[in-house]
């Protein structure tokens, strides 16, 4: 059996700059993949590319082994759910209406089944006393939540994140994390650029290294963080070294 | 003496204002309609249609209202009967279109570009977005833009007297000349009409405003 996400050969240049120049990767369902690679390295890039938000200039992606092409691309990007380095909810909507808006408009359930479903997406995501509140009134990582809550109500078959915890101070980081690592314990397939290296030891299947629009390596959390093969990737690594070594205590605390 | 004549006069001035009125409403329910539809063409529309929208804005923000009145009215009745109120809707109705366009333009547009993204991620066509998303968060930063909008062309609504159009500033005119009535007296009381036409109509905008605000929406000072 195929993998369920098969991203192959993706270029992308804006004007005369190559930022993809050919990436390829799978995502087995279930399976969840960090990103992680210097700033410029073409992961925002990359996950725009795999919804065509940014069509790429060379290359294919398959979900469930369909190719994604611009006739079928609204019902793709219904299984494929994506969250915001800035969240980016709907600033006009209430939190349940901002959840509802996708399964009730876009998926055509009913009032009461979206109702249901953000209720549970909601208390999945520990908010369900903030239906009534707009996003405003709401600080940076209960947003996220949110919008984490609203990509879950699509019952998306994969959920690509962009750095979902960089916009937020450290203190709210944690909530998110926890939301994320336990998706990944229940099963969802996941391809996340994060450079959170706890959730990437503890949640990721595997960690893909990115440089200069290439994947450079990967492989399991232990291989890539503990023997790195490219010293490119080991001076990435010692760049955001204090965080590996907060983690890799937590890691054998664990 | 004249205080009886204003008295006396009142029914005509009311009516005056009366078609006043009906030519604002008409004027700037014309100039939401098609201004909406211009600033979306100048946004989101083929590059053809996008140069002839602002081509239309352009003549129509260039060109003064009274010629503008005056082109619809002698010009365009020469070759399609109209009355002269009906050519006071469109040469104003059009003009407004134009400034119209202008605010939603600018209202569309401070919408963040993260929101119709967000909303084409989840699967939601581009024009499907537009109206979910971009319009109803592009509307309220619109309102106060309008506000402005309403004041100025409720007073435009006087320069329609220039081809014939019987509102208030005529009807003015005419008590003054056929009772030979105090000329400051009796557009003060014209102009207190207006004043106070325009401060209800803000009322209400604001009112409304307040009404659809939500947080993160905070009306800016004005
Ligand atoms: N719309 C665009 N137009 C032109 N250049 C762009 C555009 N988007 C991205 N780039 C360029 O492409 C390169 C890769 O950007 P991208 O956002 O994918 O990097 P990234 O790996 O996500 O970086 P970061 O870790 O800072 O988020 C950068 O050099 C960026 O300046
Ligand atoms: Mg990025």
């Amino acid at each position: 059996m195929s993998a369920l996400l098969e991203v192959e050969g993706i270029r992308k240049k804006y004007g005369q700059f190559e930022v993809l120049k050919g990436v390829s990767l799978q995502l087995e369902r279930g399976q969840a993949k960090v990103v992680m690679g210097p700033s410029g390295t073409g992961k925002s890039t990359l996950l725009r590319c795999i919804n065509y938000l940014t069509p790429p200039d060379a290359g294919t992606v398959r979900l469930d082994g369909e190719e994604v092409v611009p006739r079928n691309l609204n019902r793709i990007r219904q299984q494929v759910a994506f969250v915001f380095q800035d969240f980016n909810l709907f600033t006009h909507l209430r939190v349940i209406d901002n959840i509802t808006i996708g399964p009730r408009r876009i998926l055509g359930l009913s009032k009461t089944e979206a109702r249901d479903r953000a209720m549970r997406e909601l208390e999945r995501v520990g908010l369900a006393d903030k239906v009534r509140a707009y996003p405003a009134e709401l600080s940076g990582g209960q947003q996220q939540r949110v919008s984490i809550a609203r990509a879950l109500a699509m019952e998306p078959k994969v959920i690509l994140f962009d750095e979902p915890t960089s916009a937020l101070d450290p203190e709210l980081t944690g909530e998110v994390v926890n939301v994320m690592k336990r998706l990944a314990s229940e099963g969802m397939t996941m391809l996340v650029v994060s450079h959170e290296i706890g959730f990437a030891r503890s949640a990721a299947d595997e960690i893909v290294f990115m440089d200069g629009g290439h994947i450079l390596e990967q492989g399991p959390p232990a291989q890539l963080f503990d023997a790195p093969q490219h010293e490119r990737t080991r001076r990435f690594l010692r760049m955001i070294g204090d965080q590996v070594g907060d983690a890799a205590a937590a890691g054998e605390g664990a | 003496m004249i205080w009886e004549i204003i008295w006396n006069q009142m029914p005509y001035l009311l009516h005056g204002l009366w078609i006043a009125l009906q030519l604002l409403a008409a004027l700037l329910s014309l100039g939401l309609v098609l201004g909406l539809a211009l600033a979306l063409i100048e946004i989101y529309g083929h590059w053809t249609l996008r140069w002839t929208g602002i081509l239309f804005e352009r003549v129509f923000r260039g060109v003064p209202a009274v010629v503008l009145l005056l082109l619809f009215y002698y010009g365009v009745t020469d070759f399609i009967e109209m009355s002269s109120f009906m050519a006071a809707v469109l040469a104003l109705g059009l003009r407004s279109t134009a400034y119209q366009s202008q605010i939603f333009r600018g209202a569309i547009q401070s919408v963040p570009q993260g929101q119709m993204m967000a909303a084409q991620a989840m699967g939601m066509g581009r024009a499907r977005a537009v109206g979910w998303i971009i319009l109803p968060q592009a509307l309220r930063h619109a309102i106060g833009p309008w506000t402005n909008e309403f004041s100025s062309e409720l007073k435009a609504t006087s320069l329609a007297y220039v081809i014939g159009v019987v509102e208030l500033t005529r009807q003015g005119k005419y008590i003054v000349s056929s009772t030979q009535g105090n000329v400051l007296i009796v557009f003060g009381v014209v102009a207190l009409m207006y004043f106070v036409v325009n401060r209800l109509g803000n009322w209400a905008l604001y009112k409304f405003e307040g009404r659809i605000t939500v947080p993160g929406f905070e009306r800016r000072a004005a």
